[in-house]
């Protein structure tokens, strides 16, 4: 007679099944997702949640037999005698179906986890000419702090640690403090009877043998930092996130635009080990700012395209050079643009961010109802345009509803036909 | 007066080992139950869930279909269209038990009388059990089959592992012998052969198909159908075990996976013969202990009550009109029976003596049942032990519906003295699993000619198979039969119905 207490066995037994179920009907579940996610905000989506799949896609045949006649007998019987004739359609046809048949053909909710959620999401898009610029994929050895050691070179040494371990063991040990010691000296120098003196004399003699026992440090107490390799994944791919906060910008514009960004970066953080992200807001003026004040800082002032697109030339000149990095920039703005800037813009774009750029990602935001916003093409959308008939590798959309967001930044990114062989990483 | 075993719900392990050794005392004292050692095992719900989806075994191979079944518990557990089993037990030896942590002290006393001395000797002593699954061997072969399933992946890759294993799915329910005069599996030895035979396979080629002619016409004539039948042991109802021996292109490691599934569901079968008698004796035995225990002093009065409303449940019967109603409930048939055939022994009526004559008023309640149970199964249990008592009692009524008939569908017989027999020779057959399942057997296979494979479904009742469904498993048969196979569906009279012409998909690269 056993008995066995089996909950702290790791569960989720089944996961690996579950996983495979999941390849399985991964198409099934792709669709799935992407319905979903049109209806959710981001935020709930990279919470994952269910999904509602048909269970027929997956079902598993059997031999069953149907039809012909059927004899049943059944519990319960208040009027009937033998001979009676019951209606079909009525009650009491008993419309049991066979074993096995009809549990299982509806759709079922399936709870996905937020990572298999967002996996599932971006599995079909990836970052366009990904592969263009060699990038070496090579690790460099870095440096962490990793422990305590008790043995190791003498520039290691912890003196703290050391001296937290010795003073516990001389406590453990109770070793003599140096103030019992000048206690007892001054006791017996001020003793002047000799049976007590020659007593704190003993005492003190006892004492002194024990602190000479007991080192002050002892070897053992030593401890040394630990130190371990760990490899770095070299930085791979930086992104820039532009935004125009400028007065136009209404708080429907900026709040399409966080959302396409903070998509980006989850996309990002998924395809790549290491991700720089700079984000660079911009009035008349653009600055390089943190995530914080990026999404949530208030800010407002004319605008200069252009500004932005130089603060990033800059940042790429200081801090990412193009043979290293694969460089990747999502512009989101209203399209307004003051009417001087224009040249200057298209300029700073041919010349200097394009040619270091992998892909180039531009966002035009426009109301809610978006009725204006189809009127006539902003003079940035005229601009961009023109950039990408003369073949420049941009891509650009419009959005002006929430919903839309999923659809346009995964049109964006969808994989390429063209681009298929190249090896993602 | 005896010492309470537990106060209120609360229980630890001390408890549930003094829950065990009262109900031990009780099931081999009173009850005379014989019984593989027990090892009882607490789990969480989640585990509980696990364990569902991989057919209640502690260890199996993987696949995605337990996956898809994970997935569909646990979404009906969550949306609260189910709860948790309470208990899971295994037919092995020790006999294993799960508990569910969130059950009450009384209810893992209910649980440990109810499947740790229930269903334990229900397994070790029924004739089918015994004959037809190694309670020693089980857990050593499905460990064994989970290995060889991960080995076969990594070295022949997932894709063609899960292929085969999806055809061998599709067919399990004709992966059994039904009829005894096979020696009993010994699944250890079995487990050791494995891998001798697939040595000797490999290196054997495989006679039967060497039946390239050498002289021009002789041979069509020479092997002659009996011959020939005879050579591929047909016909043959175990479509699993026929394509192990015969298919002939299957590599040595696929027949190895057809034998595993093979003998799985020749493991669960069964289970499937004695729905009724399991959990029938399992309730059975739980109530007698749980009521000992109570008699003793050794469960309060409130605990007895907490335990009998759990048991009203478990033995609820719907009528046929109620919404909850979806067949006969196993459990309340089962205990049922078993408690009427307590009633004959001891207490019989006039009507009992007669319908009863080898059982009635011989007062052995324990030893009557006792060999119930361990010599029939469900078919024949309500064949021999329902009584008209017990008929009237569930109000039983049989009906016929044919679809030619325009009235309706007729009362064939009610829980009268004209209909008793009748009555409970239906409900009988509705728990013959041979009766049950599709009668498909493979007759031929056309050796001289493409190698066609056909077989029979033998209609009954003007059944036939249900088309969509039949395809696809043709589909995966063709796949491992790699030539035309053909299913004809024929009535009594051998008359055709209708014919299945299934050829095999391409392989999409010759596997070694």
């Amino acid at each position: 007679m056993h008995i066995i207490d089996r909950r702290l066995n790791p569960g989720g037994k089944s996961l690996e099944n579950r996983q495979r179920f999941l390849r399985r009907a991964k198409s099934l579940v792709q669709g799935a997702v992407k319905k979903t996610s049109q209806e959710r905000d981001i935020k709930d989506v990279l919470e994952g949640g269910e999904v509602t799949i048909p269970l027929d896609g997956m079902h598993e045949p059997r031999f069953r037999r149907e039809g012909g006649t059927r004899d049943m007998v059944l519990p319960g019987n208040k009027k009937f005698i033998e001979g009676d004739y019951l209606q079909r359609s009525g009650q009491g046809s008993a419309k049991d179906s066979g074993p096995g048949e009809g549990d299982s053909e509806d759709a079922f909710r399936f709870v996905l986890s937020r990572d298999e959620f967002v996996d599932l999401f971006l599995d079909d898009l990836e970052l366009p000419d990904l592969a263009k610029r060699k990038i070496a994929q090579t690790e460099s050895e870095g440096i962490q702090r990793a422990g305590y050691t008790t043995s190791g070179s003498p520039a290691n040494i912890s003196v703290s640690r050391t001296v937290r371990l010795a003073l516990a063991r001389r406590i453990a040990l109770k070793r003599p403090r140096k103030e019992e010691l000048e206690e007892l000296e001054a006791a017996i120098a001020a003793s002047t009877d000799e049976d007590e003196r020659a007593e704190l004399l003993a005492q003190l003699a006892t004492l002194k043998a024990k602190s000479k026992r007991i080192p002050f440090i002892d070897p053992l107490d030593i401890r040394y930092r630990r130190f371990e390799m760990v490899p770095k994944p070299v930085a791979q791919a930086v992104m820039f996130c532009l935004m125009d906060v400028s007065g136009s910008m209404s708080e429907h514009m900026k709040d399409l635009a966080k959302r396409f960004y903070m998509l980006l970066y989850v996309f990002l953080k998924r395809r790549y080990k290491h991700v720089e992200i700079v984000f660079i807001r911009h009035t008349d003026r653009a600055e390089e700012v943190d995530e914080q004040t990026f999404f949530y800082g208030p800010a407002s002032g004319g605008t200069l395209v252009s500004s932005a697109l130089q603060a990033m030339h800059e940042i790429v000149r200081e801090r990412f050079n193009p043979s290293d990095w694969n460089i990747y920039a999502a512009q989101a703005s209203d399209g307004d643009n003051s009417y001087s800037d224009g040249e200057l813009t298209g300029m700073l774009l041919t010349e200097k961010i394009l040619p270091v750029c992998q892909f180039f990602a531009y966002l035009e935001v426009g109301e809610s109802g978006g009725s204006a916003f189809d009127l006539s093409d902003s003079s940035l959308w005229t601009l961009y345009e023109r950039l990408r008939n003369s073949g420049a590798p941009l891509s650009m959309r419009k959005v002006s509803e929430r919903s839309e967001i999923f659809p346009v930044f995964h049109d964006l990114f969808q994989r390429r036909e063209a681009t298929q062989e190249k090896a993602a990483p | 007066m005896t010492e309470r075993l537990f106060e209120g719900a609360d229980w630890d392990f001390r408890t549930l080992q003094r829950i065990t050794d009262a109900c031990e005392e009780v099931a081999l004292k009173d009850l005379g139950l014989d019984v593989y050692p027990n090892q009882i095992e607490v789990i969480t719900a989640e585990q509980m869930l696990d364990a569902y989806s991989s057919v209640g075994m502690p260890l199996f191979y993987k696949h995605w279909s337990f996956g898809k079944h994970f997935a569909y518990h646990e979404a009906s557990y969550r949306k609260g269209l189910m709860g948790l089993a309470y208990e899971i037990v295994i037919n092995s030896s020790p006999c294993i038990s799960y508990l569910m942590e969130e059950n009450t002290a009384t209810m893992q006393t209910l649980v440990i009388a109810h499947a740790a001395f229930g269903h334990n000797h229900f397994f070790k002593n029924n004739y089918l059990f015994k004959q037809w699954t190694d309670a020693e061997g089980i857990l050593d072969y499905l460990d064994f089959a989970k290995n060889y399933v991960m080995q076969c992946e990594e070295r022949y890759g997932r894709v063609e592992v899960e292929r085969t294993l999806d055809a061998a799915h599709a067919l399990m329910s004709h992966g059994i012998d039904r009829y005894p005069g096979k020696k009993k599996l010994d699944l250890r030895e079995e487990e050791k052969r494995a891998g001798r035979r697939r040595q000797h396979e490999e290196e054997v080629f495989n006679d039967l198909w060497r039946t390239v002619p050498k002289g021009a016409s002789k041979t069509r004539s020479a092997i002659s159908l009996e011959r020939r039948r005879k050579l591929l042991g047909l016909p043959q109802e175990n479509l699993l075990y026929f394509l192990e021996k015969s298919a002939p292109r299957l590599a040595p490691w696929q027949r190895e996976l057809l034998r595993i599934v093979r003998h799985i569901a020749q493991y669960f079968y069964p289970q499937s013969q004695t729905k009724v008698m399991n959990e029938g004796t399992a309730t059975y035995v739980h109530y007698r202990i749980m009521t000992k225990l109570h008699q003793q002093g050794r469960i309060t009065d409130g605990n007895f009550l907490e335990f009998l409303g759990s048991h009203t449940n478990v033995v609820f019967q719907p009528e046929f009109d109620d919404q909850r109603f979806s067949g006969f409930n196993p459990y309340a048939l089962g205990f049922a029976v078993m408690q009427d055939i307590e009633r004959i022994v001891t207490n019989p009526a006039d009507e009992d003596r007669e319908w009863f004559p080898d059982i009635a008023g011989k007062n052995d309640v324990m030893g009557v049942l006792r060999d119930v149970w361990a010599n029939y199964r469900d078919e024949s249990f309500i064949a021999q032990f329902l009584s008209p008592k017990l008929m009237r009692h569930f109000r039983m009524f049989h009906l016929h519906d044919d679809p030619e008939e325009r009235a309706g569908i007729r009362v064939d017989a009610i829980h009268d003295e004209r209909g008793f027999r009748r009555v409970r020779r239906e409900l009988a057959r509705q728990h013959d699993v041979g009766y049950i399942d599709a009668n498909i057997e493979v007759v031929d296979v056309d050796l001289a000619g493409d190698r066609r494979l056909i077989l029979h479904h033998r209609v009954i009742k003007g059944s036939q198979l249900n088309e969509t469904d039949a395809k696809r498993v043709l589909q995966h048969l063709a796949d491992l039969w790699t030539y035309d196979v053909a299913l004809i569906e024929v009535d009594a009279n051998d008359k055709v119905l209708r014919e299945y012409v299934v050829s095999p998909r391409p392989i999409p690269a010759a596997v070694a």
